[in-house]
């Protein structure tokens, strides 16, 4: 079969138009799910604002799981194999490898969401995200996700083999870029998660037929959570891979070092997939050694390379700013930045956000003894709403307001409302996690129907404050739904009425990058020639500050309990 | 778009870092070490540290264990469903068992006094949060996790369950009495 490359006339980026096709398909079925996701968030919402109580505590519960499912999973795995086969066959610039192989992924994933969707809204399996046995759910609910999985590990092994076709085919020479090792780092990651996932699932399947007796409950979740927190890892590198995506192409941004960047990414496969006793902290079956070493990702270095791309990616905008002229001050460069753009603006809060409120509240809520004070409180989603959805989520929504013109070749409709999109969201989300994490730090219960206790034998008073944040909650939560319904809609609206552009020439070759486009401008690079970043210095102290007060503040508290030993 | 273009010189690894780099790099990593210790220093000098002693167990043994307990400690009964309290043995032991959807019994502790307090479940995962304190502990079915607890102030506590148990998982609040 013969490959069809076209060049777009805007960014000199090159797709096969087979893997073209594939990441449209893969990006519109995560949207859908974002969708069903959002629909789903805005009943959560309104149900544990206790001052509204929409649902009964049935529904509630099964809303809760697919908005879990359809979020954590769905969607995010979703889009981010159209990132794979973007990163992999349009910026190696080579056709994508087993085009038929990566449909089997598509349909595979579509058919396994919609399983584990139907097994959910049937009402068997309100079991929640993490269905800890031995609270069983359907069959189905089970095997959808396994089926889901599999389609994603051969989504997977597509992106590997067009790393192999680029390399055999010489699309480019020397190393892959920066954002294609994040992507394969994001592979990697995922291809560990989906074992685990399987090493679990697939007997929990066999249990829930009645094959299997009994599955350890301890075991389970350690497990599972090989699954379920590695799997967010995936989008810690898929994003991060991101940040650096939009600051070359908002900025023609050069990483500070490439040695360094590569570095940290080359920390997170060594040492993200210890995450999962971030979550059995609180555990009785595991060793204080054991949780020691594995809670700090083996003494903290996932967390410093973490820290690293914190460093980096400002610092790689903050040069290429510079070297443009914006040098007055520490912070020229950033308040000259395009802030009207939604790519960049989208991906600046998603930095912040992650770092400052996700990162900070990560490592924290991962202390061994800490975590007593917040396990399977709101603290958790305050957390897990500041990484995956701030950090995540609206990085892949500020990439979309590229992708719409480059891969789907549709102008954006309303651009004013593209430009307020990622301030209404990303903020409106930062306010939602921290009031989250602050009725945690009061004692509220995550997945909890009713903080009246109605039924129960005896009363017990939450303080006034914890009321005054769930309403918080309540509020910033409605916000940020309509700041996510709104990008949905942009998003549709562009790609079913934007304004058809030119898709650019066709060619049955690989076509080195055209003149006269950002990419050839900036083709003789590497890492940036020792540009002093003073302002993204200051930056990183400040991040540290916080990071160290905040976590001493914990301690503070943890010395005020009861003693346990 | 240069992350998005292979590195232009071959060999990006000889390239140097700059100091600025470094120091960074250095101030993260020095500060990745003291969280590190800070986890290991608790354990030798502080005071809230999750206990390990586990013994495994089921669902027969743990009810068994619990019943003898409220049988010969029990010191008045609650509420219309008639709750026992129930005041730790001579050795300072206590048992609490969770279930759908309740926790059993309620406990009278001392303050300052240290307890031996035996956790476990016998149907799901439920979530042990003590409040107004805000204390939280996983409670896993099979497993008896022995926590020693040294309550510091009189007063009326609530045990929230705060893992999900299914429908009347709102409905399960435990007590604890300290004197």
């Amino acid at each position: 079969m013969a490959t069809t490359y076209r060049t777009c006339p805007r960014t000199g980026l090159q797709f096969d138009l087979a893997a073209e096709k594939l990441m449209r398909w893969n990006a519109v079925a995560g949207v859908l799910w974002l969708l069903v996701g959002g629909i789903t968030a805005l009943l959560v919402i309104l149900t544990r604002w206790p001052a509204i109580k929409l649902l009964p505590a049935d529904q509630f519960y099964l809303i809760l799981t697919a908005h879990g499912i359809d979020m954590l999973i769905l969607w995010i795995i979703f889009f981010e194999m159209a990132v794979l086969y973007f990163a992999s066959s349009t910026l190696l610039r080579c056709r994508i490898a087993t085009p038929a192989l990566a449909w089997v992924q598509f349909w595979l994933m579509v058919v396994g969401g919609i399983m584990t969707n139907v097994a959910i809204f049937q009402g068997g399996s309100s079991v929640m995200f993490t269905s800890y046995v031995p609270m069983q759910a359907a069959p189905h609910f089970y095997l959808g996700i396994i089926l889901f999985a599999v389609g994603a590990l051969i989504g997977c092994g597509v992106f590997f083999g067009t790393l192999v076709v680029a390399k055999r085919e010489k699309t480019y020479t020397g190393s892959i870029p920066l954002v294609t090792f994040g992507a394969m780092t994001a592979a990697i990651i995922a291809v560990f998660t989906i074992a685990s996932g399987a090493a679990i699932l697939i007997p929990t399947f066999a249990w829930s037929m009645g094959w299997i007796k009994e599955i350890d409950a301890q075991l389970y979740r350690m497990v599972w959570w090989a699954l379920g927190h590695s799997s967010q890892q995936i989008n810690v590198s898929a994003h991060v891979a991101i940040w650096y995506l939009v600051a070359a192409v908002a900025f023609g941004a050069k990483p500070l070092s490439e040695k360094v960047s590569r570095f940290a990414f080359l920390l997170y496969i060594l040492f993200l997939q210890l995450a999962s006793a971030h979550h059995l902290l609180s555990d009785p079956g595991m060793s204080a050694e054991w949780k020691v070493l594995n809670t700090s990702y083996f003494m903290y270095f996932a967390v410093l390379a973490s820290m690293i791309h914190g460093f980096t990616v400002p610092g790689a905008i903050e040069a290429a700013q510079r070297r443009k002229g914006f040098t007055n001050g520490l912070f020229e460069w950033l308040r000259k930045a395009p802030w009207g753009n939604p790519v960049f603006s989208g991906m600046f809060i998603s930095l912040v956000g992650f770092g400052f409120i996700g990162g900070i509240s990560g490592v924290v809520l991962g202390t061994e003894q800490i975590n007593m004070l917040m396990h399977n409180t709101f603290y958790v989603p305050g957390h897990f709403h500041a990484t995956v959805v701030v950090g995540t989520t609206l990085a892949f929504m500020s990439v979309t307001y590229l992708l719409v013109p480059t891969l789907f070749k549709r102008e954006m409709i309303f651009p004013k409302l593209c430009q307020i999109q990622p301030y209404l969201y990303g903020i409106s989300m930062i306010v939602l996690s921290l009031v989250m994490m602050g009725a945690g730090t009061l004692g509220v219960s995550r997945r909890h129907w009713d903080m009246a206790f109605s039924g129960a034998p005896f009363q017990y008073e939450w303080p006034g404050a914890a009321y005054l944040m769930m309403g918080l909650t309540g509020i910033f939560g409605v916000i940020a739904v309509v700041g996510g319904g709104l990008w949905i809609l942009l998003v549709v609206g562009s790609l079913l009425f934007g304004k058809k552009l030119d898709g650019g020439a066709t060619s049955d070759k690989p076509t080195p990058i055209p003149d006269q486009t950002a990419a050839a401008a900036a083709s003789a690079t590497g890492s940036e020639e020792h540009t002093n970043v003073p302002g993204t210095v200051v930056l990183a102290i400040t991040l540290l500050v916080c990071f160290v007060l905040y976590y001493f503040v914990n301690w503070k508290y943890l010395s005020e309990v009861w003693g346990l030993s | 778009m240069s992350a998005i273009l292979p590195p232009s010189q071959r060999l990006w690894w000889k390239q140097p870092i700059a100091g600025q780099e470094w120091a960074w790099i250095g101030i993260a990593f020095v500060w990745a070490m003291i969280m590190f210790v800070m986890m290991v220093y608790w354990h030798i000098n502080g005071k809230q540290n999750l206990s390990n002693e586990v013994y495994r167990t089921t669902t027969e043994m743990y009810t068994a264990k619990t019943d003898a307990f409220v049988k010969e400690n029990t010191i008045r009964t609650e509420t219309e469903l008639n709750i026992p309290v129930v005041r730790p043995n001579a050795k300072n032991e206590a048992y609490l068992l969770a279930r759908l959807w309740s926790w059993y019994p309620i406990l009278e502790l001392e303050a300052g006094k240290t307890y031996k307090i035996h956790l476990s479940s016998v149907d799901y995962n439920h979530g042990f949060s003590l409040q107004p304190v805000n204390i939280n502990i996983q409670v896993i079915p099979g497993y008896e996790h022995v926590v020693k607890m040294t309550p510091t102030k009189a007063g009326t506590y609530a045990i929230v369950c705060n893992e999900y148990c299914g429908i009347g998982h709102h409905t399960m609040l435990g007590r604890i009495y300290v004197k």
